[in-house]
């Protein structure tokens, strides 16, 4: 193996990582988005809503990422639709995303005490304004900590991507591995990657939990 | 609460009849009827679970009621159709845990229903709260956020956040049970003074020396009813034995 090799395999490798960080970004972005809509539907005031939104939930986390991506890169083009491995993988990480983050910020949205909801009423602040203003940025403030660390989890979900030919980082190492058979070294070399990725971002949901616990705005 | 007889040219601004309500099975308002003028200070007062927050509640649509009829400032607060902001704005309410927003300093905890619900400009609001946190006497602490106060100042806080939507009637639900003896008496002192710039106020209390001096009228609540209601003298001379006990276990 050349020394310039060497540099292309590492290069190729860095792209798939850049790729895992792109993938989980799109993921955490568009399933965030989708993760707000579940966490509001699911304490609204109509019932119907509530149980609709209850019942995505239980699918989506019924059902393994792997198959969900199956049936949109595998699936959807037997029904004539053809679908890219990315927006295969963005579309069905994207929903793992919002199911799981969607519960997590409804029980972040009432764990803020009633009264605050009450007091908030009681100033003829509107059912919106009320959310906005009130309840929303004091939810924000107990889910952070959980959806940083959740963040850790997209980052390694996103692996899954590399059974539908996504070029993320496993898959990257695979071809590179079926080139010049380093299996231990190249492994060894992904999970570095994966864990330089991840752990700063454990830690930093570690200190934001601290953080939490001190429990003052001040 | 007098007659209505006594006095035909009197503005009444809260009136309840035959109000019931009930939790479950339980009924916690058996038939309660009240009528408070413009300008008067009434103190209620009874035991745990004779209904006295539950009224208050009722006052505020915090609860709905099963049957009778709340009217506020001209709102009907039975009626599925009751314009629920404009009775807000006229009903300021304090609760026993302060309920500040913790977000949120103390100035824009005054500031946020003013330029959310009335849409007064920030610079105004910011005068607005400065005047109402002057009124309470906690200009000082503006920038600070809740938890850097004692319950007795968070309660005055809360009682400025409410003054700052001029309400025409503000209701006190036990503010002072949380707070230790020594903070109770700052934020009676702000009650009274509301008393004497003519605010018409209900406050469900157990502070009998300040409902004795402060309230014009005392409505004693026992099993979910009016049971005796007079000036403060019924203190002194109680009716029915019921109050007569209570007010012995209350000292």
């Amino acid at each position: 193996m050349g020394q310039s090799f060497a540099v292309g395999y590492l290069l190729f490798l860095g792209k798939g990582a850049l790729w895992t960080a792109g993938l989980s970004s799109i993921a955490l972005l568009c399933g965030g988005i989708l993760a707000l809509v579940v966490a509001l539907c699911r304490i609204s005031p109509q019932k119907w809503v509530r149980l609709v939104m209850a019942l995505y939930i239980q699918l989506i986390q019924g059902t393994p990422v792997l198959v969900l991506m199956f049936l949109m890169y595998f699936g959807l083009p037997s029904l004539g639709w053809s679908v890219s491995p990315l927006l295969a993988a963005s579309v069905s990480l994207s929903l793992y995303v919002s199911a799981y983050l969607g519960e997590s910020w409804r029980a972040a949205i009432q764990a803020v005490p009633r009264a605050q909801w009450e007091a908030a009423e009681c100033l003829a602040l509107s059912r919106t304004q009320r959310m906005t203003k009130v309840i929303l940025p004091q939810a924000v403030r107990i889910a952070t900590p959980p959806t940083v660390g959740f963040m850790v989890q997209i980052i390694k979900n996103t692996s899954l991507a590399s059974v539908v030919g996504f070029i993320e980082l496993v898959r990257a190492g695979q071809i590179v591995n079926n080139t010049i058979f380093q299996p231990f070294l190249i492994y060894l070399l992904i999970a570095m990657l994966y864990f330089s990725m991840c752990y700063p971002l454990s830690i930093f949901s570690r200190k934001l939990e601290a953080k939490a616990g001190e429990k003052s705005y001040a | 609460m007098r007659n209505a007889t006594e006095e035909p040219g009197r503005d009444v601004v809260v009136s309840l009849k035959g109000v019931h309500k009930k939790f479950g099975q339980t009924e916690v308002l058996r038939g309660v009827d009240m009528e408070i003028s413009k300008g008067e200070v009434v103190a209620i007062i009874g035991k745990s679970g004779s209904g006295k927050s539950t009224a208050l509640r009722c006052i505020d649509l915090l609860e709905s009621i099963n049957s009778g009829t709340i009217t506020v400032c001209g709102h009907k607060v039975h009626s599925p159709d009751v314009d629920l902001r404009a009775l807000r704005l006229d009903i300021g309410i304090v609760f026993q845990s302060y309920n500040l927003f913790p977000h949120l300093t103390i100035e824009e905890n005054v500031m946020l229903a003013p330029t959310a619900v009335k849409k007064i400009p920030k610079k105004e609001a910011r005068e607005l709260a400065h005047r109402v946190l002057g009124q309470v006497g906690l200009m000082e602490k503006a920038g600070q956020y809740p938890d850097q106060l004692s319950g007795g100042q968070q309660q005055r806080v809360a009682i400025a956040r409410s003054l700052a939507m001029e309400p025409k009637v503000m209701l006190f639900d036990e503010v002072t049970s949380a707070l230790d003896p020594q903070l109770t008496g700052e934020v009676l002192r702000v009650i009274e003074d509301l008393a004497t710039k003519g605010m018409t106020m209900i406050m469900v209390t157990h502070e009998m020396n300040f409902a004795r001096r402060v309230a014009d009228t005392i409505v004693f609540m026992n099993e979910g009813k009016v049971w005796e209601t007079g000036s403060a003298s019924i203190l002194n001379d109680p009716r029915t034995p019921e109050l007569r006990e209570f007010l012995q276990n209350e000292l």
